[in-house]
């Protein structure tokens, strides 16, 4: 299985990624300046934390405009798996591949801890390792993760069960503990909390492998031709 | 030339937590009498006057100035002074 990590001007947690993907589950993996305009050989868009373009006029806009945008929505369209973890995740709802925005932490304070998570919906391809309702540990890291959206956009994402992880004890105030949510096609999440820093327990956790395998698992097993 | 100003304000019902937070000092400071303080951000464009200028005003706030999700947007458009 082949990843490609998007590395925007600004991006700081590309090396992260890489390192979970490459490193930690052994796949062919790469780095992808942005402005490089050739994703068809990769089987999964991995969109990294950071603070792409510097988040100069929102998180994530300036990127979610960037030309390497068409390609990962025409990736997501194909139905293949495009990961975007906290500045990754503001990228793809201001490019309108996840719906609802990024407001300001409600404590206006930037935040960066241990934070605990439900995995509510464990049979999406990115969370089919995780138990359903587990409580697992990722960090968090972010100023703008206060996650929002219309009562109308909450109602839908619960029918479809598009939530996929909560916050147990919700740091930024987000609406319904909103901690990551999935496309109702489900091959593109977006998570604010970091499951690429919690891959070793020299980390502090290595809960955050499960997903990564999860996806390649879940690949090898509609990919895999059976012999 | 025109002069377009746009002012962009996060939606009412959409928590302000800036606003919240100056709201907090200003009655520490002893104006009580504020209600509410809200942020926005306001924005000057130079625009080279053309056929379909509020209409292509209104789709840059909407492609990329202003997040419609959160965010509400109004703008004025003016002769700019040439200098």
């Amino acid at each position: 299985m082949k990843f490609a990590v998007i590395v925007f001007p600004g991006s700081n947690c590309d090396r992260d990624m890489y390192h979970a993907a490459k490193e930690i589950i052994k796949e062919d993996t790469d780095l992808v300046w942005y402005e490089n305009s050739n994703l068809e050989d990769y089987d999964a868009i991995l969109l990294p934390g950071g603070f792409s373009y510097g988040d100069y006029l929102r998180s994530g806009s300036v990127a979610a405009t960037s030309k390497i945008m068409k390609q990962i929505k025409e990736h997501a369209a194909k139905g293949k798996p495009v990961l975007g973890i906290c500045n990754g995740f503001q990228i793809l709802l201001e490019a309108g591949l996840l719906p609802g925005a990024m407001l300001r932490n409600k404590n206006l304070a930037f935040m960066c801890h241990q934070e605990p998570l439900k995995v509510v919906n464990n049979k999406t391809i990115f969370t089919s390792q995780y138990e359903k309702d587990a409580v697992i540990s990722y960090p968090i890291a972010h100023g703008e993760g206060n996650y929002f959206c219309d009562d109308e956009t909450l109602k839908e994402l619960q029918e479809n069960n598009q939530i996929v992880f909560t916050y147990e004890d919700n740091p930024n105030g987000s609406v319904a503990d909103i901690a990551g949510i999935i496309n109702k096609e489900g091959n593109v999440l977006g998570m604010m909390p970091h499951p690429e820093r919690a891959v070793e327990e020299l980390l502090g956790s290595d809960d955050g492998v499960k997903l990564f395998q999860s996806i390649v698992n879940n690949w090898r097993e509609s990919h895999v031709v059976n012999a | 030339m025109k002069k377009v100003t746009v002012y962009i304000t996060l939606k009412q019902g959409v928590l302000d937590p800036q606003g919240k937070a100056i709201q907090t000092s200003l009655h520490s400071l002893g104006y009580e009498e504020v209600q509410e303080a809200r942020v926005g951000k306001f924005i000057e464009l130079q625009i080279d006057d053309k056929e379909d200028l509020d209409a292509r005003i209104n789709a840059m706030c909407d492609q990329l100035l202003a997040n419609p999700v959160i965010e509400d947007f109004r703008f004025d458009v003016e002769e700019a002074v040439q200098s």
